[in-house]
């Protein structure tokens, strides 16, 4: 028994982009698998938050999507509260546990109808969960959950093309927020939004993950956003968590050569002028991931074992991290 | 301060539409010297792009140039005709957009699409264009572009992709580079070379850019000067370092404590209340005056433009020197 509210075990997700069955056949192409998610494992304790980032690719928005059931994993599991989370959604329990999953999308254009006005968009989770049915009682419980995202009941008339972008990504928090979930995950949440909006719904997010105890995993390419809401910090890369850390650590001292690498490219607003040299190569085609360590290419400490071993997710100085550099003291 | 190789005098563009026409641009004035970076950094819908689109010649009607100057060495180009606009544009003004994938013709190769680049533009045969080619794929960083030079773009990854659309910009040797969010689409570690990338092609060939963008980060690394804009104005521009480290314009300053630091931990971002105003229903006075921390009864009634404040410049009432009054409300604020 762990005392973490969400524990996830050796996740994977294999996605089949095999050519069509004919091309196969005709132009003899094999089966080709690509490797989204490959054994993932991490925990996060109630109230906490723990913040996925990486780059394109990497397999962060496809751990969000197995998390809450929108795919099933190929291999591994997730506990919720130490329940089996993905064999429970395919029982009839399984609807009480979505209740406690609820998800925000990055998008909030294209993750609200526009045929609907915000009182159908908030008030469908609570009638689909059967928690409300239409009525006083489910207009009044919208107008309070616009009222905790800071915005009027008056609103929940209006249509989305009737708000601005971060009006609408506090309507899809309100929305997710329906059926008072314990945990919430959240695929890049601000991405889409200009900054000085940005800061209004990150405040928001973490005032209501402090009100209502929320646990977040927070998905997110942008570092200083993750420095601002995470407690826990995991780096992907290829599929596989390189780093997990506690956040004050992971951004005092990184310890992966590919954490330190992020760090140090993210364009700093004191550094005005500043000349760097960037780190060279890109992220490699994932349907054919280098030997070893998959970041091996791209690394300035690579040797011989690097490219051929693969490194496992350890505990070394404090923190997890999958690097024969760091096991060996090379770094 | 040598000539400026561009100059943008009380811009105006205007969409006309049934109710009534919109300003999008409303007064807008810059320049660019020679070798120079200005950065052009606002949120969505405060008028960047269009202020480059306006430059390269390629608004989307009903949109129009409806007042102000385009100077261009010296000459006008926003009354150029389309004819005339697209010797201009290649030849003397090279651009890069924020997608790459788009701004590429996936049925031709790379090779093919630089070399008739050239060849519209410069007086060189085939062979020439051809080695030119291979020589800009080679200067923006493209291993192996005798062989690279022959493969479609989308054989290309999005970060070499985007070398390629630098590459094509720079094809006919223009004096004037615009950027329009060329790093946008890219990955961070990709961002950072692309960036290292533009400045210094800027610095080799001594071309003017005006870099679009709405990520501050990049603005500070990259430009020399900086132009803040909000709803269709310029609110501040000035030296990219004091615009950052002592912005003048309340709207300034609160965009640069929203930003998220990297190295400092905070309970509670800054945010700024409210949204930007659409276009239909741009305030009286200064555009800013509903958000801001610092209103007062002038902003409310009279428009600023560009004033002097310290470093920079700024449209704000609280930096009129004519006024007494309000002048020591400065130094209050500056203290505070």
């Amino acid at each position: 028994m762990s005392s973490a509210l969400v524990e996830v075990r050796d996740l994977a997700k294999t996605f089949d982009v095999s050519p069509p069955w004919l091309n196969r056949v005709l132009e003899r192409k094999p089966r080709q698998l690509l490797n989204a998610v490959d054994g993932v494992s991490f925990e996060i304790q109630r109230g906490k938050t723990l913040a996925l980032v990486g780059e394109s690719g990497c397999g962060k928005s496809t751990v969000a999507r197995l998390m809450v059931g929108l795919y099933a994993p190929t291999r591994g599991d997730m506990l919720f509260d130490n329940r089996e989370a993905h064999a429970e959604f395919k029982t009839p329990a399984g609807r009480t546990l979505r209740r406690r999953i609820q998800m925000i999308f990055q998008d909030p254009y294209a993750s609200l109808n526009p045929r609907w006005i915000v009182e159908d968009i908030i008030g469908e989770p609570l009638r689909e969960h059967g928690i409300l049915q239409a009525g006083p009682a489910l207009k009044q419980r919208v107008g309070e959950l616009l009222q905790s995202v800071g915005l009027s009941p008056l609103d929940m008339s209006k249509y989305p093309h009737q708000f601005s972008g971060g009006q609408r990504q506090r309507i899809s928090i309100a929305r997710a927020l329906a059926t008072q979930p314990e945990f919430l995950v959240c695929d890049e949440p601000t991405s889409a939004l200009d900054v000085s909006v940005q800061a209004q719904v990150l405040n928001i997010m973490k005032d209501l993950q402090r009100q209502q105890k929320l646990t977040y995993l927070f998905i997110s390419h942008n570092l200083a956003v993750v420095r601002h809401v995470a407690d826990e910090v995991g780096v992907m890369y290829l599929g596989r968590l390189v780093e997990v850390a506690d956040k004050n650590k992971l951004f005092a001292e990184p310890q992966h050569p590919y954490t330190r690498m992020l760090l140090d490219a993210i364009p700093q607003m004191k550094h005005t002028g500043r000349q760097r040299t960037p780190v060279q190569g890109e992220v490699p085609n994932p349907l054919n991931p280098p030997t070893g360590c998959t970041f091996h290419p791209r690394c300035p400490h690579a040797n011989a074992r690097c490219k051929t071993e693969r490194p496992p997710l350890q505990m070394l100085r404090g923190v997890k991290v999958a690097c024969h550099a760091v096991e060996e003291g090379r770094i | 301060m040598s000539t400026p190789l561009l100059e943008v005098r009380n811009l105006v563009v205007e969409f006309p539409s049934r109710h009534g026409t919109l300003r999008a641009l409303d007064d807008i004035s810059f320049s660019i010297a020679p070798g120079e970076i200005l950065g052009v950094v606002g949120e969505s819908g405060a008028g960047k792009s269009l202020t480059g689109a306006a430059i390269i010649g390629l608004l989307e009607p009903p949109g129009r140039v409806a007042g102000g100057q385009i100077l261009l060495d010296g000459q006008r180009i926003d009354q150029l005709s389309n004819d005339q606009m697209r010797h201009i544009r290649g030849r003397k003004i090279g651009a890069i957009f924020q997608d790459p994938l788009t701004s590429l013709n996936p049925l031709y190769t790379v090779g093919r699409q630089l070399t008739e680049t050239i060849q519209a533009h410069l007086p060189v045969n085939a062979a020439e264009a051809r080695r030119r080619a291979i020589g800009l794929l080679q200067d923006t960083g493209i291993p192996a572009a005798e062989q690279r030079i022959d493969h479609f773009p989308h054989q290309f990854s999005g970060g070499m992709r985007q070398r390629v659309v630098i590459a094509l910009a720079l094809a006919a040797e223009p004096k004037l580079i615009v950027a329009d969010e060329p790093t946008t689409a890219l990955d961070v570690s990709i961002q950072a070379q692309i960036i290292q990338l533009l400045k210094r092609i800027c610095k080799e060939r001594g071309a003017a850019v005006m870099l679009i963008t709405h990520d501050m980060g990049v603005i500070a690394e990259t430009c020399d000067r900086v132009a803040v804009l909000y709803a269709g104005r310029v609110a501040e521009m000035g030296p990219v370092h004091e615009v950052i480290h002592q912005p003048a314009h309340p709207y300034t300053v609160g965009l640069m404590a929203a930003i998220p630091d990297i190295e400092v931990d905070r309970e509670r971002l800054n945010q700024i209340d409210g949204a930007m105003p659409r276009l239909n229903a741009i305030p009286r006075g200064c555009a800013y005056n509903p958000r801001c921390p610092r209103v007062f009864d002038r902003c409310l009634q009279e428009r600023p433009d560009l004033i002097d404040a310290g470093a920079t410049r700024a449209a704000c009432w609280l930096h009129d020197a004519h006024d007494p009054h309000e002048k020591t409300a400065v130094v209050q604020g500056a203290r505070a």
